[in-house]
């Protein structure tokens, strides 16, 4: 394994809990607004006040390692993706931004709970995959032209574009099936039967949309960037592993049994889903311009960044076992039973 | 959009952001330590005063904590999107400590939700003491590697450029610059005085206002206590800091002192205006530059015309009063807690006073001025450059448009999410005063005079 390969490993790695971990609180936000606009609201509120309000700024972490990983190993991404970046990173920001401020000034803090502002966290878990997700269309090519030595971002053409509305929409019922999976499991686990009922419906409910956008997008690319789909055929076998653990999940929820295993088959669907296009995205970060080879760092700033990645593991594995120890597989935590809030 | 405004209209948000998110990062860094010193003693004397401070300033923390965890998003992101030249080749040479932040800050975030969430949750306090230990040393790293990169931005080295190509790069090297010892201890004892001296300003405010509380005057003491050990410490990296500039940045300090000509038994000019190279109303203090620069008064400090000769760049001349603002709010609040603690100490009672209270006060939002004054004389005094003698400021910006859209949208943000810290910290206080809590929680322990 070449040093290139194995740094893009960590980051998609990375990459790949946001996702579950960003989807999860995204999806949540939105289920509690939908509930509050329902009157539902008390269902869902204590939920994700107990798990997510300890754990989002971890789940912040993610994303943030992934954007410093990828200057780290691959510093020329900032000056392509850097430039064109500006206005849809500095939304997905102001978004993020909406959400930080909900649990700091609504959960932690004196407890505003305006309607506006559950509907204003709400809508920002949909938009900020929403905003994020186009980057991955723009990785595609096509979008992203030089003028004058200097990349420049084609809007019009993105946002006319079928491909970057398929990512879109896949991101959006990606997070709300994955949120609604997670959800289902928790609340069964908090003895809600209340909550685990409403959420079992939403999660079948965004399991075929998931699977459909999913498939539109590898369809889109057939025409958008024959180069990729052609790799994408050439992992088909993966690509089927996903479909079966994703059968799995739905064949659980709809029986309700296991909901920890249907979730455990989830994150399984979309791992291998998320590797095979990754390898199937290799060599390039961007096509064509930019791929992992003549973007990568120099060899002493590479070896040193993967010794201080395997440090930095060996403390955070064991901290991250204990948070999720105390929050999510605490029974008197979960339940409610124990509060121990400053 | 031209290229210079689009770089100058990059400045301004860089500017915008970095100043507001220095105010959270401030408290993010020394408020932990604070917290961990009240409850230690707490559970040294047995006093449960100091145990209930811990718990109370841990509650108003976790905000600012928030709300800095998306500021600091906001600048980590930005500097990409606005710098995309000068991140290309940071990410070359000085990764590794931006990298090794993002994992003190995980450890941070971690061990904070830990903490919180488990008050009472042991039987043993000091258990719970110890979760405390990973958030105040995440804290204080985080700052130790960020300001590792700003070191490097003043004193590049590690590395080699031909044809415009980086050769020969030693991450090591990059990250134990010259700049690199005194800025990063200024920037952790500074972040430790300003949070002694805004906690000091809490309790003062408190008993302004009419609580007659002993709780008050505890946290009173404690916090000028520490304000004072760190505001000496202040002083004397400051010292170290000037020795640095003077060998390696010596445009910074002659801009910051308007120090013209090439002398020997320099003096230190505080305040006054400048009229060409006519230094009016100022205050000399003889032999002070020399003294700063070289440690002793008959050494020559190199002055403005000698390196402007040298085609030197010279940075803004008006980076001295920023200079002056600094210093002169750090030596009041060194002097206002020394007073204070030598006071208390002999039982003097003019510190009971109202003006002297009033003084108190003020040293809070003072200390975050100075904080201010402090990061726009480091970053204005190294203009042009944003890597020295590599890359200007202007070669850095980014060619995008749009720049200036973003600073009315981040702008608007800022404004909201500071008026929201203000409003719901008061109103997280104010329905829940000490007094009320204390009487909840039936503390009868912590009679003992503070």
């Amino acid at each position: 394994m070449t040093l290139e390969i194995l740094g893009i490993a960590v980051l998609w790695l990375f990459l790949f809990f946001y996702v579950i971990v960003g989807s999860i609180d995204f999806g949540a936000g939105f289920f509690n607004a939908y509930s509050a606009f329902t009157n539902k609201q008390h269902i869902l509120t204590n939920i994700i006040q107990r798990y997510l309000s300890p754990v989002w700024e971890v789940t912040n972490v993610f994303f943030v390692f992934f954007f410093v990983g990828m200057i780290g190993f691959f510093p020329l991404t900032a000056y392509y993706y850097g430039t064109t970046l500006l206005v849809p990173a500095s939304l997905a920001l102001i978004l993020l931004s909406i959400r930080g401020s909900y649990y700091a000034f609504a959960t932690y803090g004196a407890k505003i709970n305006h309607r506006g502002y559950i509907y204003m966290y709400g809508l920002s878990g949909l938009l900020l995959p929403a905003s994020l997700s186009p980057v991955l269309a723009m990785s595609e090519g096509g979008f992203i032209n030089m003028v004058n030595d200097s990349p420049q971002l084609d809007y019009w053409a993105l946002f006319t574009s079928p491909l970057t509305w398929s990512i879109v929409v896949l991101s959006l019922t990606a997070v709300l099936y994955i949120s609604a999976v997670f959800l289902t499991w928790y609340a069964n686990k908090a003895g809600d039967e209340k909550a685990t009922d409403l959420l079992r419906k939403y999660a079948l409910g965004w399991a075929a949309p998931a699977i459909i956008t999913a498939t539109g997008i590898i369809i889109e690319l057939r025409t958008h960037n024959a180069e990729h789909f052609a790799r994408i055929m050439d992992l088909w076998w993966l690509f089927g592993i996903s479909s079966l653990l994703f059968l799995g999940t739905v064949f659980l929820i709809w029986k309700r049994r296991k909901y920890g295993l249907a979730f455990i088959l989830l994150v399984g669907q979309f791992f291998t889903a998320f590797f095979a296009y990754g390898v199937s995205h290799y060599p390039y970060l961007l096509y064509p311009h930019l791929t992992i080879y003549d973007s990568f760092t120099n060899e002493s700033m590479a070896i040193s960044l993967i010794i201080a990645f395997v440090a930095g593991l060996g403390l955070l594995l064991p901290s991250l076992y204990l948070l999720f120890r105390l929050f999510l597989f605490d029974k008197d935590y979960v339940k409610g039973k124990s509060d121990y809030h400053a | 959009m031209g290229f210079e405004e689009t770089a100058f209209l990059s400045r301004i948000l860089t500017l915008m952001t970095l100043s507001f998110h220095i105010l959270y990062a401030t408290i993010g860094v020394g408020v932990p330590l604070m917290i961990m010193i009240a409850q230690w003693v707490g559970i040294k004397k047995k006093d449960d005063h100091y145990i209930l401070m811990a718990r109370r300033w841990a509650r108003g923390f976790v905000i600012t904590v928030a709300v800095g965890v998306v500021t600091g998003t906001i600048i980590g992101l930005q500097l990409s999107l606005l710098w995309p030249n000068f991140m290309q080749v940071a990410g070359n040479v000085i990764a590794l400590p931006l990298f090794m932040e993002t994992f003190a800050f995980f450890f941070e975030a971690i061990f904070l939700g830990i903490y919180l969430y488990t008050w009472d949750r042991f039987e043993d306090q000091r258990k719970h003491l110890l979760l405390l230990i990973p958030v105040a040393l995440g804290a204080a790293a985080s700052s130790v590697f960020i300001t590792i990169v700003n070191a490097f931005m003043n004193a590049p080295q590690g590395f080699e450029m031909l044809n415009g190509q980086l050769i020969n790069v030693q991450p090591l090297l990059a990250i134990f610059n010259p700049a690199m010892p005194t800025k990063v201890a200024h920037v952790v004892a500074t972040a430790f005085m300003t949070c002694a001296f805004l906690l000091a300003s809490i309790a003062a405010l408190r008993i302004l206002s009419g609580s007659k509380h002993v709780y008050h005057k505890k946290a009173l003491y404690l916090m000028m206590k520490l304000g004072l050990v760190f505001s000496i410490a202040t002083a004397l990296i400051g010292d170290f800091s000037g020795k640095y500039l003077a060998e390696y940045q010596p445009e910074k300090l002659a801009a910051a002192e308007w120090h013209f000509e090439t002398e020997a038994n320099a003096g230190l000019v505080m305040f006054g205006v400048l009229n060409g190279e006519e230094v009016k109303y100022a205050i000399r203090v003889p032999y002070a530059l020399s003294i700063l620069a070289h440690g002793v008064p008959s050494e020559e400090v190199i002055g403005i015309n000698e390196l402007a000769e040298n085609d030197v760049p010279i940075p803004p001349l008006w980076i001295h009063y920023l200079f002056d603002t600094m210093v002169t709010i750090g030596m009041s609040l060194a002097a206002l807690s020394f007073v204070y603690v030598v006071a208390a100490w002999r039982g003097w009672s003019f510190i009971q006073a109202k003006w002297f209270r009033f003084l108190l006060l003020l040293g809070g939002p003072l200390a975050l001025v100075a904080i201010e004054a402090g990061w726009w004389f480091t970053e204005v005094g190294r203009q042009p450059w944003i890597l020295r003698n590599f890359m200007t400021t202007q070669e850095a910006a980014t060619t995008s448009g749009n720049v200036d859209l973003m600073i009315i949208l981040f702008g608007g943000l800022y404004i909201i999410l500071g008026i929201g810290t203000i409003v719901v910290l008061t109103r997280m206080y104010r329905r829940n005063p000490v007094e009320q809590e204390l009487a909840q929680r039936q503390v009868q322990k912590g009679g003992e005079q503070g």
